[in-house]
């Protein structure tokens, strides 16, 4: 197996990571990063738990190869709060109640914010169009819909 | 002496207080058991599975899988003898002699990766004879059917479950009420039904992991995703016939469960590998497609339906008869199949009853619980026959329920008395919420619309004497510490937990926090997080906690200030004095206690209460009646509604409106329990419309989510209305009852009964796909 030294800025940091050839982005946030906020749902790409931002794009991080990620962005779940105050969409599914097992609240975050950046006045349509990559369980969505909604206020 | 009026004004019980968990949750600083680092010392277990439905094992070679560098050990089922199992002891950790499903564990490996893990698996050489199957419970009730529990006659068993040796029956539940017989020629209408419902998958987005560690003395420790970590190191312990105290369990926060991680599965698998490689953690992490047919499905279920009433509509009769297919193992199945009998009635007063509840061992993937424990199944077909009755005898399906259901006082299927219950209302307000009565026109030519209506109860189904325990603790800043061993699995328990130490001892809300993760070490005995029992149950444990605590607290503070107890009281972390209006801040006296006055010595010291709580009144059910004292601790009763339109070009379902309400005795947390709600409604909805574990000969042909689908945010409805009944129970704290299963037990026949309003047809079961509902609608000439 193929090593390989990539240059990537995560959460506004620049990291230098070793990588094997076929090492996920998930895996290497989490394993060797210890990013664990970043979930392994399915490693399949089919249920957006593993959601990160790749140079402001949403992606499944377990469908990415790290070493495609040589010099590009990365923002996790816990690159989404500044140092004082967390992330409009953090604050608002907080207040609207929409983390239950909160398995699928870091993906569901980072799509939200994405959607956010390219449409800061989404229709509620749009917003369950941009969550529908992000499967969850627990909580029929509802207060996730309502919380994107109210952070697009802010 | 009353109780003071001032302790009210600040109780958080009955707020909607924020999360106690949601902003670690946010910030993705929440760990779960994947998350845990174990650093290089961590080795990576795989399973090898049986590819037969059922088969004899006659021989397994591994030398060239355990040649494989990388490879540090193999585990088969010769090493481990020991049954495990809840409610029967019928499974092994890794077959020893026979495999029952596609998925059975045959062997385990334990490598430096899981990839070299993986690769050793397809090494392993396993020779077996293949046996006829046995794929449907009607079939393997019968006596002719494949025996696949020979030993049946031996296993362990509670005392409340009902085996019948040489056959394939693991438990037969009876009720025997009244004279069915002679109630038929009384009845105006009756209907009979089949139904039947598909094994589906709980799918929590979290799959199932666990990570075991054996020290060199033995002692074992187990990290999972678990809703179960007492009940794991009892049951693990057994079946290995060491003490549970060697056994240590540490759950962290569980991301999602539904009942899948309840009971003990896979991680008596990763513990027998752990114990051939003593001193590593050996981590075993369940793929996708592993958790849709090796980890607990929802059993299957074959139902008939016979009932009867009279000419204004009273309820005479009901004869029902339920082959539920409860897989390999039935362990933990045989309980959901006795609850679906004492339960079989639905929430309606019945004076002539039949029922023949039987859980049927099938070469299916291992039933276990979920979410409703075997509700969502039976009122399925129940409550649909209930809107055919009423149709029959020219009574609204409203009116037919409000006239039948279940009143305080009325008599159950099981010969005891209904507790206080708000189930009338819970109709009232949901068909006025729904516009019962109203039929409003279909948004396109091509749609037709319908409302349908369905009704609900639900015990905690468990051992009568499932306890739970509780301490609380104050530090420095007087701050409350609150131990529990009910496990945080997307609910919101904690969050209730600690709203009710607060208001039980006086203190804020904000200041109270919860002693997690769950580590069977440190956290009080719980039985299981199941069962919707934990803010009832372990909520009764709290409050005797913070009782206990406040006690001594008072005792000290009435000491030194030559009071009595019944004049002081805590009110947001201060004691006060109605008498003297003296105070003093908990943080002064709770760890280093009072000085007694001119230097004299001091009274007190650090405070910690303990509370505990187990239902003693449940009784034994007759075996051939089911019929008893007192069957259950409590039923939470609630209705659901909804309006939907059918597409006729294409038999689509889209639901429009959703309304459920539940009487849960008290709201403590009003927000939480409208979160249950619509999280129970569309997964409720989402089995309805959609899922369906494919099984072909014992096969599952759709083990990922693009094959097996679940609801997403673009398939629910547009209005989802939750409403919250509140008639107390007699033995909660605050008079609360659970909320956590029900909310989807009632949504399948409420869906059906909207869909027979729309366009009057009825499927034989769930999914209502859009291509069973044309090809539905083509036999019954609706559409051409």
């Amino acid at each position: 197996m193929a090593f390989h030294k990539i240059n990537i800025t995560i959460n506004g940091g620049l990291e230098q990571v070793v990588v094997p050839s076929n090492m996920t982005l998930m895996q290497m946030l989490r394993e060797n990063l210890a990013l664990t906020g970043t979930k392994n749902g399915c490693s399949a790409g089919e249920c957006g738990a593993c959601t990160v931002l790749l140079n402001g794009e949403p992606v499944n991080s377990c469908m990415v190869l790290a070493v495609e990620c040589d010099g590009t962005n990365i923002v996790t779940v816990e690159g989404l709060a500044g140092d004082q105050q967390l992330d409009p969409v953090q604050e608002a599914i907080i207040q609207s109640g929409g983390v239950q097992c909160g398995f699928c609240t870091p993906g569901i975050l980072i799509s939200a914010r994405a959607l956010l950046d390219r449409n800061p006045d989404p229709a509620e349509e749009e917003i369950r169009e941009a969550l529908v990559g992000n499967l969850c369980r627990c909580t029929g969505y509802v207060r996730i819909i309502e919380s994107v909604k109210a952070a697009a206020k802010v | 002496m009353a109780e003071p009026k001032v302790e009210n004004s600040t109780s958080p019980v009955g707020e909607s207080k924020i999360r106690i968990d949601a902003r670690e949750k946010v910030t993705g600083a929440a760990i779960y058991a994947d998350d845990i680092q174990f650093g290089n010392s961590l080795l990576h277990a795989r399973i090898k599975r049986s590819p037969h439905p059922h088969a004899l094992i006659k021989k397994i070679n591994s030398e060239k899988a355990l040649a494989l560098p990388g490879v540090k050990a193999i585990v088969t089922g010769q090493d481990f003898p020991g049954y495990i199992g809840l409610y029967l002891k019928d499974r092994f950790f890794f077959c020893r002699d026979r495999v029952r499903y596609v998925g059975d564990p045959v062997a385990g490996v334990v490598a430096v990766s899981e990839e070299i893990a993986e690769k050793a698996l397809g090494l392993i050489e396993v020779e077996y004879e293949i046996l006829e199957p046995v794929l449907d419970p009607e079939y393997g009730a019968r006596p002719e059917a494949p025996l696949l529990h020979p030993d049946l006659g031996k296993y362990a068993v509670a005392s409340f479950i009902f085996p019948q040796p040489g056959t394939n029956i693991s438990n037969h539940f009876k009720i025997r009420k009244g004279d069915v017989n002679g109630a038929w020629e009384k009845c105006t209408a009756i209907v009979e039904h089949k139904y039947r419902i598909p094994h589906i998958q709980h799918v929590p987005i979290e799959p199932h992991i666990a990570i075991a560690k054996v020290d060199e003395a033995g002692e074992i420790t187990l990290w999972g995703s678990s809703q179960s970590p007492f009940a794991q190191r009892n049951l693990i312990a057994q079946s290995l016939g060491i003490s549970p105290g060697k056994m240590r369990v540490i759950a962290p926060y569980v991301g999602g469960g539904f009942g899948c991680k309840a009971g003990v599965s896979m991680e008596s698998l990763a513990v027998a590998i752990a114990m051939k490689v003593k001193g590593r953690p050996v981590k075993l992490l369940l793929t996708r497609e592993e958790e849709f047919f090796t980890a607990f499905v929802r059993q299957g279920l074959t139902a008939y339906f016979k009932m009867g009433c009279d000419e204004n509509g009273r309820l005479l009769a009901m004869e029902n008869t339920f082959y539920w297919d409860g897989g390999a193992y039935t362990e933990y199945g045989v309980n959901i199949t006795r609850a679906a009998g004492y339960s079989s009635s639905g929430p309606y007063e019945v004076p002539n009853v039949k029922t023949d509840s039987y859980c049927v061992y099938t070469n299916h993937p291992v039933g276990g619980a979920m979410r409703g424990f075997g509700m969502p199944e039976i009122h399925a077909g129940l409550e649909q026959c209930i809107d055919e009755l009423a149709l029959r005898i020219g009574m609204d399906a409203v009116e037919f329920r409000k006239l039948n259901c279940l009143k305080t006082g009325s008599t159950l299927v099981t010969g005891s008395r209904m507790h206080a219950t708000g189930l009338s209302q819970c109709i009232e307000k949901t068909a006025e919420a729904i516009g019962w009565g109203k039929k409003a026109p279909p948004s396109a030519p091509n749609k037709r619309r319908g409302k349908g209506m369905a009704l609900m109860w639900k015990a905690p189904a468990m051992p009568p004497n499932a306890g739970s325990s509780a301490w609380v603790e104050l530090a420095e800043d007087g701050t409350l510490n609150v131990g529990v061993g009910g496990q945080e699995i997307g609910q919101g328990v904690f969050t209730v937990a600690a709203q009710m130490a607060a208001a039980a001892l006086g203190v804020a809300y904000e200041s109270v926090r919860i002693a997690a993760p769950i580590d069977t070490r440190y956290s009080p005995y719980e039985w299981q997080t199941v069962a919707s029992r934990l803010t009832w149950s372990m909520g009764n444990a709290i409050v005797n906690a913070a009782k206990d605590a406040r006690k001594q607290i008072l005792d000290i503070v009435a000491e030194a200030w030559d009071e009595t107890p019944d004049d002081l009281n805590i009110v947001n972390g201060v004691v006060i004095s109605y008498k003297s209006e003296k105070e003093i801040p908990l943080k002064n006296l709770v760890i280093y206690g009072l000085p007694k006055p001119g230097d004299q010595g001091w009274r007190g010291g650090p405070i910690i209460g303990r509370g505990s709580f187990m239902p003693t009144y449940v009784t034994g059910l007759d075996a051939e009646t089911g019929q008893g004292e007192r069957a259950v601790v409590h039923y939470t009763t609630g209705a659901q509604a909804v309006e939907l339109e059918v597409d006729l070009d294409t038999g689509r379902i889209e639901i429009i409106k959703g309304v459920s309400t539940f009487d849960i005795g008290k709201a403590i947390n009003p927000e939480l329990v409208e979160a249950q709600m619509e999280g129970g409604f569309v997964q409720g909805m989402s089995s309805a419309l959609f899922e369906s574990l494919q099984l072909k000969d014992g096969v599952l042909r759709n083990p990922s989510f693009v094959d097996y689908r679940i609801a997403t945010s673009s398939d629910i409805p547009k209005d989802l209305q939750s409403y919250i009944v509140e008639v107390p129970q007699d033995d909660g704290p605050w008079g609360a009852r659970g909320i956590g299963e029900h909310s989807m037990v009632p949504t399948i026949p409420a869906i059906a009964n909207a869909i027979y309003d729309a366009v009057g047809v009825r499927l034989e079961g769930p999914p209502f796909t859009a291509e069973k509902v044309y090809l539905a609608m083509l036999d019954a000439g609706i559409v051409k």
